[in-house]
């Protein structure tokens, strides 16, 4: 199956099979690996994606779902013109990441608060987060990052 | 596996119908789980997901009608839900976590059929009515005889679930949704459920028996009677009377019991 996406910065043709997961098309397809492989069930968040303005899980969408014209942000489309996005500053600045496996997920679920929400609560952002799962930087700091950057 | 992509409801309804054993997907959150391990093994895939014909939320007089492919945090943003019926909007925010309700519809909720799924004893509490459709027609079943037995529902292989009719909840009510997890978010419910008082009472749970339930035993006791501290503890005794949990990997029967009636003493000592 063919399609014509926007991926982060660029347009570009996907060709996979409908029922290969979206994680697998974007990392061994496409090769943007940043977005990660946890576990593999919708639960722990690493595999977050941005597609059409909703944070969503790549491992619990088939590449058949999606249509030619959808919008996908992954972690690599954060960087502009070879920056980190004030978000990444804020969460190196704030040693926010430990070993890092957690954080492209984390980065895109608060990219999309962010996004629709200029003044989030501490509680929105934690409920932005609740399903992201980090088990080594501990989430005080990344959501201290997150608010910092309000 | 085949794969198909209706472009609309009626292609959609006629690749149903040509393929009974088609398993539907709409988000996906539940069904690519089990396609992904292997536990599902279907011969083909019917993506319906953004077919909008059976996506809208919408008032039509007393009530409000609910698109089987909205997905949950449709509802939990919806103006006209959280002006008619928040407590379905309360229900859907402790399913998953952002991205399980960014992609989650709450027809899969509803045609997962598992008895712990967060939204069902809010449609049970609510006497919905649910509108499922096939290329021959429409036709309506009531919530209430949806569910046959563990993970049996009333729907026909051919047929979709198109949308759920909810009459609007008056000002005066009270109505609650509990739900007690492991933690808050991406938790499946250990106990769930659903209580009303308006003119009457209704007590609809999830997860303390094979389908989600309503009592209408406390429910006759309690309309009976004067609610005061007595009538609560005895509503709150035939209550775990009339749940049938079990044990399982997330809970034990004892504890769900247990649970169903401080659940509903919280929401009779609220009202
Ligand atoms: C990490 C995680 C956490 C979860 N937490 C919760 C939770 O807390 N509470 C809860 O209740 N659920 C939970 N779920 C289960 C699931 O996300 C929800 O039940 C969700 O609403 C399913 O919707 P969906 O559109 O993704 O369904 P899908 O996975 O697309 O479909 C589910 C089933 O319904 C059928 N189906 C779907 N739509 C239709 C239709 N319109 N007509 C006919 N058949 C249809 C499919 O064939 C499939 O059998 C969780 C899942 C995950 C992965
Ligand atoms: S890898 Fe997708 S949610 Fe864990
Ligand atoms: S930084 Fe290691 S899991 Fe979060």
């Amino acid at each position: 199956m063919k399609r014509r996406i926007k991926l982060n910065n660029g347009i570009i043709n996907a060709d996979a099979d409908p029922i290969r997961r979206l994680i697998d098309v974007l990392r061994y397809d496409l090769q943007v690996t940043g977005t990660k492989d946890g576990c593999g069930e919708g639960a722990c968040g690493a595999c977050s994606i941005i597609l059409n303005g909703e944070c969503v899980n790549s491992c619990i969408i088939l590449f058949g779902q999606i249509e030619d014209g959808d919008e996908i942000l992954t972690v690599e489309g954060l960087l502009k013109d070879g920056k980190l996005s004030r978000l990444q500053e804020s969460f190196v600045k704030n040693g926010a990441v430990h070993c890092g496996a957690c954080i492209p997920g984390m980065l895109l679920s608060a990219t999309a608060l962010l996004n629709k929400n200029l003044k989030p609560t501490d509680e929105e952002i934690k409920d932005s987060i609740s399903g992201n799962l980090c088990r080594c930087t501990g989430y005080g700091k990344i959501i201290k990052a997150i608010r910092e950057c309000i | 596996m085949e794969f198909l992509s209706p472009k609309n409801l009626n292609e959609a309804l006629k690749f149903k119908s040509e393929h009974p054993d088609f398993t539907v997907l709409a988000g996906g959150t539940d069904a690519c789980t089990l396609i992904n391990s292997g536990i599902l093994k279907s011969k083909g895939l019917i993506n319906i997901y953004g077919i909008k014909e059976i996506a809208e939320i919408k008032e039509n007089g007393d009530f409000l009608e609910i698109g089987a492919l909205a997905t949950l945090t449709q509802i939990i943003e919806n103006r006209l839900v959280s002006k008619f019926l928040p407590v379905l909007a309360m229900a859907c925010k402790t399913i998953g976590a952002r991205q399980i309700q960014n992609r989650g519809t709450i027809g899969g909720n509803v045609m997962n059929a598992s008895p712990a799924g967060d939204a069902l004893p809010v449609f049970l509490a609510y006497e919905t009515k649910m509108e499922l459709l096939s290329a021959k027609g429409s036709r309506l079943v009531l919530f209430e005889k949806f569910y046959a037995g563990y993970r049996k529902t009333a729907a026909e292989a051919d047929e979709l679930a198109a949308k759920f009719i909810i009459k609007k909840c008056d000002d005066k009510e009270r109505f609650a949704f509990m739900k007690v997890g492991t933690r808050r978010a991406q938790s499946i419910s250990k106990v769930c459920a659903c209580f009303r008082q308006s003119s009457s009472y209704k007590i609809a749970y999830g997860s303390v028996a094979p389908t989600p339930i309503r009592c209408y035993v406390t429910e006759k006791f309690l309309n009976g009677c004067k609610t005061d501290a007595f009538a609560a503890d005895e509503a709150v005794r035939l209550v775990r009377q009339e749940v049938s949990p079990m044990d399982d990997i997330r809970s034990t029967a004892n504890y769900r019991r247990h649970v169903a009636g401080v659940l509903l003493k919280r929401f009779l000592e609220s009202v």
